[in-house]
């Protein structure tokens, strides 16, 4: 399967042209780029490991096309994302976040069902690979 | 405009004169003030209105300032045991309505303290109480409020907003997508879960109840909140992503839609949804109870049709929609400019403008009127539904850019081949829009050739142009802004 997180990820992976334009849109928009990084990209996993701090201000997408670089040589095989962060009043958060790598397998989720009195369920979702081997050896 | 006040026969120049038992005429008894200068806690309305044959305008103003606030059809003494010239709402301004003859705008102020605080129930009963059956007017509509601040501040407003929306359903930097499930009435439960599943797991954040999907015969809600929720959780795992359904918990008491919106919640859902046509004060207390159980709050705007779409009577959708935002819901359904659905692009413009802007500025050529500090109000996510396929999303991008919810009904189930490749087709037509849109390039022009590339590698999205490429509703709206030359077109 491909996880479907993201601003992008039904279109083919992005190339680094690609990306940097992404970043020089956020970086024009006055955004600041974190990378962020994991094996465990359950749904509701929203801390993701940061591969440094958000580059507040670093101005130049070919700065952060290169620490993309340094994510993914550190971690090949781990879900790398891009997310940007807006300050300002009322918004405050996080305003397009996409994946830049991926593992090269993505084995998935099993949805697990409690079965509970009268006809209702529980449902849980559980990550094939995270639940087989511990952190920083699922892909 | 001010004809009335030389009227020396009539003149009032004492409160004897003003109180003496017997008819006066509204402008003489105070509802007609020409030279008030609002407050900056007075609550404005602006009315048009038309009166009837004969019957002057600015007297016509001043009864809609009357029979909205303090007035009754004569003098009454027990004015005079309250600060009665503070209680009644002044009309201030009669302009004519640009190029329509016989239609007036007037503006009318309301002290603050006419008003309970909390309660859109209490606003509308004075604004749109009486005054609409008013026999002088032959018909009159409430075309905009302003609300000072600190009434604003009065109202709790949506329960989650725009971004803890997003940051709940970890989605960022795109309009949201959505479809209502279809036939909206006679599928079964389990009929109904499967086009739930087949949406969302080809790349649907969001499926949802029609507005008169509640508890049929053919589909009991239980039963349909118990298929939608498996095929929501079932897609969730085929996809990584966090899925949701609107469950509709319309009912007819308020015990009902309690019980239903706490079953959603026990199932795991993270969306209910209710129609307009439970009223203000229903709607109110279902987004308390949705504040306090981590509840995303849809609104339906069903029934609205009946009172805002003509531009001469009723109330105008933006104002509803300043209400709704007020009393606390997290989406609402404000129009999609090219579907199949009445709506002006530029008056739509304007209805989403109040839903997310922090601070409304006038902008007459979008109906705007007033200047609107929403207090940190969170914002209402607008909801684009009806008669919209994936040939439009240049221009729905263009329109309303990222804080929408898309929702291709008919654009998704009826793809040739299926709901998944409906639904992957418009994914990936709005992923392929974002994308060229953020890389700078004109998508207003070039949004075709951007879609027919996107086509050539993802057949469904081929499939949708071929299907439905060429469908456009251009008929000429009812509803448009007077201060532009000609209705806007998309």
């Amino acid at each position: 399967m491909r996880i479907t997180q993201g601003t992008f990820s039904y279109l083919p992976d992005l190339s680094d042209a690609q990306i940097t334009k992404q970043l020089q849109y956020a970086i024009d928009k006055g955004w600041a780029v974190g990378i962020e990084v994991t094996d465990d990209p359950h749904p509701r996993n929203t801390y993701w490991e940061m591969f440094g701090l958000p580059m507040f201000d670093l101005r130049d997408a070919a700065g952060i096309l290169l620490e993309i670089h340094n994510a993914r040589k550190t971690f090949p095989d781990h879900y790398i994302r891009v997310t940007a962060f807006d300050s300002t009043h009322q918004v405050e958060s996080v305003v397009l976040s996409f994946i830049v790598n991926r593992p090269k397998e993505e084995p998935g989720f099993r949805l697990v069902r409690t079965e509970e009195p009268g006809r209702t369920l529980r449902y849980s979702i559980e990550s094939y690979a995270v639940v087989a081997r511990p952190e920083g050896a699922r892909y | 405009m001010n004809a009335l006040a030389k009227d020396a026969a009539t003149e009032i120049t004492t409160s004897t004169k003003r109180y003496k038992a017997g008819v006066l005429k509204y402008a003489q008894m105070g509802y007609w003030q020409p030279d008030y200068e609002p407050k900056r806690t007075d609550i404005i309305a602006l009315f048009r209105i038309t009166p009837q044959e004969g019957v002057d305008p600015v007297e016509a103003a001043a009864a809609v300032a009357g029979e909205s606030s303090t007035a009754t059809w004569t003098v009454v003494w027990t004015d005079r045991l309250t600060a009665c010239d503070m209680y009644r709402a002044k009309a201030y301004s009669v302009e004519p309505v640009p190029g329509i003859p016989g239609q007036w705008f007037c503006k009318v102020a309301y002290d603050l303290s006419l008003f309970e605080e909390g309660s859109i129930a209490n606003v509308t009963a004075s604004i749109i109480g009486n005054v609409f059956s008013f026999k002088p007017l032959k018909a009159a509509r409430l075309e905009d409020m302003q609300f000072p601040v600190a009434y604003v501040k009065t109202f709790r407003g949506p329960p989650t907003g725009i971004i803890v929306e997003r940051e709940r359903l970890d989605k960022f930097g795109r309009p949201l997508l959505g479809a209502t499930t279809k036939p909206k009435l006679g599928l079964s439960g389990r009929n109904y879960g499967r086009v739930v599943y087949e949406g969302l797991k080809g790349g649907l954040d969001f499926m949802k109840d029609d507005e008169n999907i509640n508890s049929q015969p053919f589909m009991h809600w239980r039963d349909r909140y118990l298929f939608v929720m498996d095929a929501v959780n079932k897609a969730s795992a085929a996809t990584g992503e966090v899925k949701g359904s609107y469950l509709n918990v319309t009912a007819g008491s308020m015990e009902e839609m309690y019980k239903r919106a706490a079953f959603a919640k026990e199932l795991g859902s993270v969306i209910v949804m209710v129609d307009l046509v439970v009223g203000y004060t229903g709607i109110q207390s279902l987004s308390n109870w949705c504040r306090d159980h981590d509840m995303i709050l849809h609104l339906h705007r069903a029934g609205h049709g009946t009172y805002t779409r003509q531009k001469n009577h009723g109330v105008s959708f933006r104002v509803i929609a300043k209400w709704m935002r007020m009393l606390g819901v997290d989406h609402i359904h404000a129009g999609t400019a090219v579907g199949k659905l009445e709506g002006d692009p530029a008056t739509v413009q304007g209805y989403y403008n109040v839903c997310r802007d922090a601070h409304t500025k006038v902008d007459l050529v979008r109906g705007i009127h007033f200047e609107q500090d929403w207090g940190a109000l969170r914002k209402v996510m607008p909801v684009a539904s009806g008669g919209i396929h994936a040939g439009q999303m240049h221009q729905l991008l263009d329109l309303f850019g990222d804080d929408v919810v898309l929702q291709f009904g008919g654009g998704t189930i009826g793809h040739p081949d299926g709901i998944q490749a409906g639904a992957t087709a418009n994914r990936v037509a709005l992923e392929a829009m974002v994308l060229a849109r953020n890389e700078g390039r004109d998508i207003a022009n070039e949004g075709p050739q951007i879609l027919r590339d996107a086509a050539r590698w993802c057949s469904p999205l081929k499939a949708a142009l071929d299907t439905w490429g060429d469908i456009s509703f251009n008929y000429t709206p009812t509803d448009t802004s007077d201060f532009v030359p000609t209705p806007t077109a998309v």
